[in-house]
């Protein structure tokens, strides 16, 4: 790619900018793939992400929040997008994604590796978010529940049924009740 | 005593391992743990979860970013993106968007009266299979990691490159040059597929990254659209023009292999 592009349009004084944006795009690329669970889909939801987050720059007021502003754009694009793909019942399967992960991972680990992003891909997306979001991105409960726009509570519970949920995959065994919290 | 008053929730037992437990809370959760081996063995897996989800996911942050992906990002017209047949419509850089927008309304309009051709022809004569991607697919990933001998025929020897294919294809082709993302060819080499005789061009960037482009003859047919198929990291934009059926592949998001491929089909075409 050259410099000499065409000029774009007006892109002057705006709350955030492209680099404050960039600076997010691996983070919100991780965090995609582990949640669609293949790299070129997850890459398309980062860009309509950053589309829409450019689009609606004045709409952030805290610069500061810039981070969990854009997990929740990528969040609600994701939503829509998968009452679209369960319409139209397309999946990429996650075996790819698990073998490459894998090879990035530690000779002695990568069994390990493998057999959890599989298990993980068998989560709903609620539980992959909520691991991922708490887990992956460090997000405190408060933070979480900004994100997904869900009172604290629920972000609690799920998260309890999320884990229970993985360890039964992972260790098989039979699912602990686990009681509701509120 | 105040934890029979107060028992240990589930949540308090998340908090705890999250680090959000209030501090006054923390000895009666850990009595509770010592008190209930089974609980706490299962939380012992619930972190291992998290550690495995690190492990697991974590190298992704290192992955290249695409160029759609890098900043200066562009914004088109209006906000809404609009997404058409050739995957997300945004992205593709600050430079060739608009360029490249007016290209793909000539070129899809050419694959569109080509489709209408081709209906007319039959889909017997369809080349696009599943096999044939199949095959560009399997050639990319065998010959586009070899060291010593990525290509049978450098560059350096160009013309010969070009001619010696385009008679074993009983096809004249021009050299197809790629520019885009910093790529060149390095050269080419023959193939057989169950057809007959196939053409497989090398291209490389100054990372070394590798992208093929694979071309089978296929008699009596005319152009078709673009398309594109994925295998695991390994995607393919597959067409058919001028009696050839061509796939360029390669590691590379959608939008980057979309202008390689608009590339490859201009220089095959001017």
């Amino acid at each position: 790619m050259t410099d000499d592009a065409i000029p774009g349009p007006d892109m002057s004084p705006p709350d955030i900018d492209d680099r404050a944006i960039a600076a997010h795009v691996p983070r919100l690329r991780r965090y995609a793939t582990a949640l669609v669970g293949n790299r070129s889909d997850a890459d398309d939801l980062v860009q309509d992400c950053v589309e829409k987050a450019l689009s609606n720059r004045h709409a952030l007021r805290d610069p500061s929040k810039l981070g969990g502003w854009l997990m929740t754009i990528l969040h609600n694009l994701h939503i829509s997008g998968q009452r679209g793909r369960r319409r139209r019942g397309a999946e990429v399967p996650v075996e790819d994604l698990a073998d490459d992960l894998a090879l990035s991972a530690p000779p002695a680990d990568r069994g390990a590796v493998r057999d959890f992003v599989r298990a993980f891909a068998q989560l709903t997306d609620e539980h992959r978010t909520i691991l991922l979001l708490t887990g992956m991105e460090g997000l405190s409960y408060r933070e979480v529940a900004e994100v997904l726009e869900l009172p604290i509570g629920t972000v609690m519970s799920r998260l309890a049924r999320a884990r229970e949920k993985l360890r039964v995959l992972l260790d098989g065994g039979s699912q602990q009740v686990v009681r509701r919290i509120k | 005593m105040s934890a029979d008053r107060n028992p240990v929730t589930e949540a308090e037992l998340h908090a705890w391992l999250d680090g959000e437990l209030p501090e006054e809370r923390l000895a009666a959760v850990e009595r509770h743990l010592a008190d209930h081996p089974e609980v706490a063995q299962r939380f012992d897996r619930y972190r291992a979860q998290r550690t495995l989800l690190g492990q697991s996911f974590g190298p992704l942050i290192d992955r290249p970013v695409p160029d759609a992906l890098t900043p200066p990002f562009t914004l088109r017209e209006r906000a809404e993106p609009v997404r058409g047949p050739w995957g997300s419509g945004w992205g593709r850089g600050a430079l060739w968007g608009m360029a490249l927008a007016a290209s793909l309304l000539v070129f899809v309009a050419g694959g569109a009266s080509g489709w209408l051709l081709r209906d007319r022809v039959g889909w017997r004569a369809d080349p696009l299979t599943a096999a044939f991607i199949a095959d560009a697919v399997a050639a990319h990933r065998v010959f586009s990691v070899e060291v010593r001998h990525p290509v049978e025929v450098g560059i350096d020897q160009e013309a010969h490159l070009v001619n010696w294919l385009s008679k074993r294809l009983g096809k004249s082709m021009r050299c197809p040059t790629v520019t885009r993302g910093g790529y060149q060819l390095i050269g080419g080499r023959l193939l057989a597929d169950s057809a007959g005789p196939v053409a497989l061009y090398m291209y490389e960037d100054a990372a070394g990254r590798r992208i093929t482009l694979y071309i089978r003859p296929a008699p009596n047919t005319s152009g078709s659209a673009f398309r594109f198929a994925a295998d695991g990291g390994v995607h393919a934009l597959y067409w058919q023009d001028n009696g050839l059926a061509l796939a360029v592949t390669g590691e590379l998001d959608r939008d980057t292999l979309s202008g390689i491929a608009e590339e490859v089909y201009g220089a095959l075409n001017s």
